[in-house]
């Protein structure tokens, strides 16, 4: 029924640490591990994880910012990643992202309309009169005034900003958005207002998202399926509602538990997980979480678990369950 | 967000507003300190071009009767210098080699300095490495032995001062463009741009430069002055304007010879280089502001 657009398989990002040293041979972070996952179309995937443990270094692997060290991308069952110049731009008109920092992300000498009209400008779309007016036609899709067309991004706040880059995003009409923290530098309020703009934009254009987040909230409300990373390894993915009420990996168990209670009268259960976070640059053999974890068997640190269906699209990576 | 929007009619009259406001010659004229500068430098470069109307006599016609006049002395407005040839004249007449070469010299090393800055520090690397090590190399040397070694290479003559004044100039656009393009270049919005599919042609000029003008604006105004310094000093060598072509360097040269006889020949000329460097240091700030949209005035 539905087909996916958007697959993941066994996607690697290596980067290399160069030690202070003299003659040291560099050192590898392994910031993806080993990541396979596919997006359906018209979907939202939330991608959950605590800072650091890879989300954004996938997201901008997907959309060919940096290269993949190994591991392949497909987007309608093509392989985008190693493509030269000339093909990748073609592939870029249908995957956008929207990125953390609506402050950091808009050019400040630039206009908001040159801004948006931009991408058409690379891609050779339209006349200068057609972008024009689909400029026009961007901001108020996005719920900003005509008259903002001149101004500067500095002359915005944070929410309009993110507006901005959502029209950037919308310009070249793409089948894909990868949400790279959209509302993580937002207040609270405006962050609805975002997120709501973003699900309705995705109704009327049939979008389908990525969306990376620390926020468990925001994640649970936009989502229509969820992946939770753990040091650059999805330890579980399935149907959001399916995770939030029955989380299933002792990481993502401890990660929920951390969800304020919704009243004050509810006895929630509070699963701290002992210890820090392993380095990235020294990953713990076997499951990446053996280390911490509570339910640590033997095996744990010998062989590293795979993504295993437990029914209802529901996959895990533990021993727990087989 | 209905109730906020306004009316079609009044967004339309904001926009055009809006449009004129940001137009940049009106930025600069509402800039009272910039249109100073501007006026100097007009009235420098009209002298420069229109010197044979200007100038009361020849430049180089000699009177040895009439040798370190006063000014105002026998109808010479700013006297006359050691030859008896009549100061104003020479004056105007060695604006022409002066803001020449010194604006031709500052556009000259500005736009390879640039160049090889922005690549530099786009690139990174070995290409980095490679032109960056060349720049040190030449700036291991000072700059008027640098000057002189170009000269005596290229010869004497105003094409060959500016490229050598010009050249000299290369390394310190080279680092300063390379500097703020490393800074640059990993922002958020080239990334943005990045992932919109732009070349990196369109990057770094559409992007990346735009953003780091503002250095180097005030880094060339300031050139220019120093450039009309170097071509003193080039003169002041014998390698650069031959005698008896007047330029302003030559002029305060000379004028340097017989300070205690005749002060006003230095102090004229000096104070012509003076006030154009200070026109051009006004100008620039002010196109700075201009160019920065955050600057509102």
């Amino acid at each position: 029924m539905e087909k996916s657009v958007l697959k993941v398989n066994n996607l690697s990002k290596i980067f290399k640490v160069k030690s202070n040293k003299l003659f040291d041979k560099p050192k590898m972070l392994k910031a993806v591990n080993d990541v396979s996952f596919e997006v359906l179309e018209g979907e939202t995937l939330g991608v959950i994880g605590e800072s650091g443990c890879g989300k954004s270094t996938l997201g901008r692997c997907i959309i060919q910012l940096l290269q993949t060290s190994s591991g392949e991308v497909l987007y309608n069952d093509a392989k985008i990643n190693d493509l030269n110049s000339s093909e990748l731009k073609k592939i870029r008109k249908d995957i956008q992202i929207i990125f953390q920092d609506p402050y950091s992300s808009l050019d400040p000498r630039k206009t908001v309309g040159a801004i948006i009209e931009e991408p058409m400008i690379i891609h050779n779309i339209g006349k200068h009169e057609d972008r024009k007016n689909k400029v026009i036609e961007l901001l108020k899709e996005v719920g900003l005034d005509t008259f903002h067309v001149n101004r500067y991004p500095h002359e915005f706040s944070g929410g309009q900003r993110q507006r901005i880059n959502v029209a950037r995003a919308l310009a070249l009409n793409p089948k894909v958005i990868v949400c790279d923290e959209p509302v993580s530098a937002l207040d609270v309020s405006v962050q609805a207002q975002v997120l709501n703009l973003l699900k309705d934009l995705q109704k009327k254009f049939n979008l389908t998202y990525v969306f990376i987040s620390h926020d468990l909230s925001v994640v649970k409300y936009i989502s229509d399926r969820i992946a939770i990373m753990y040091l650059g390894k999805i330890v579980e993915i399935g149907d959001a509602k399916n995770i939030y009420k029955e989380p299933k990996h002792p990481y993502t168990k401890a990660l929920f538990s951390a969800i304020p209670p919704e009243s004050p009268f509810e006895n929630k259960q509070k699963l701290v997980l002992e210890g820090d976070v392993p380095s990235p640059l020294n990953l713990p053999s076997g499951c990446p979480l053996s280390t911490r974890c509570p339910n640590y068997m033997e095996k744990c640190s010998k062989t590293v678990p795979e993504l295993k269906d437990i029914g209802d699209n529901h996959q895990v990576a533990c021993f727990l369950y087989k | 967000m209905s109730n906020r929007s306004l009316d079609l009619k009044s967004q339309e009259e904001m926009l055009k507003k809006e449009r004129k406001a940001n137009n940049a010659w009106n930025k600069l004229k509402r800039n009272k300190t910039a249109m100073i500068g501007l006026v100097i430098v007009v009235i420098m470069t009209l002298m420069a071009l229109f010197s044979p109307l200007i100038a009361p006599s020849d430049p180089n016609e000699l009177s040895l009767s009439e040798v370190h006049l006063k000014p105002g002395e026998k109808g010479h407005i700013f006297g006359t210098d050691e030859y008896g040839r009549d100061l104003f004249s020479r004056i105007i007449y060695g604006s022409r080699i002066s803001i020449i070469v010194a604006v031709g010299g500052t556009i000259v090393g500005g736009i390879i300095g640039i160049l090889l800055g922005l690549i530099a520090g786009f690139k990174g690397g070995i290409v980095d490495s490679i032109i960056m090590r060349l720049m040190d190399g030449m700036f291991a040397f000072p700059f008027v032995l640098l000057s002189i070694v170009l000269m005596t290479v290229l010869g004497s003559g105003t094409k060959n001062l500016i490229l050598a004044i010009g050249i000299a100039n290369v390394p310190s656009y080279a680092r300063i463009v390379r500097g703020q393009v490393h800074v640059v270049k990993n922002e958020e919005y080239c990334n943005a741009v990045r992932a919109l599919g732009a070349s990196d042609n369109r990057l770094l000029f559409s992007h990346i430069l735009p953003n780091i003008i503002s250095p180097i604006i005030v880094y060339a105004t300031l050139n220019v002055a120093g450039a009309i310094i170097s071509e003193a000093s080039l003169s002041f060598l014998g390698l650069g304007i031959k005698p008896p072509t007047a330029s302003w360097g030559n002029i305060l040269r000379a004028g340097k010879d017989c300070l205690n006889t005749a002060p006003h020949v230095a102090t004229i000329s000096g104070l012509f280089i003076l006030i154009t460097v200070l026109g051009f240091n006004l100008l620039g700030d002010g196109i700075r502001d201009v160019l920065d949209p955050k600057m509102k005035r």
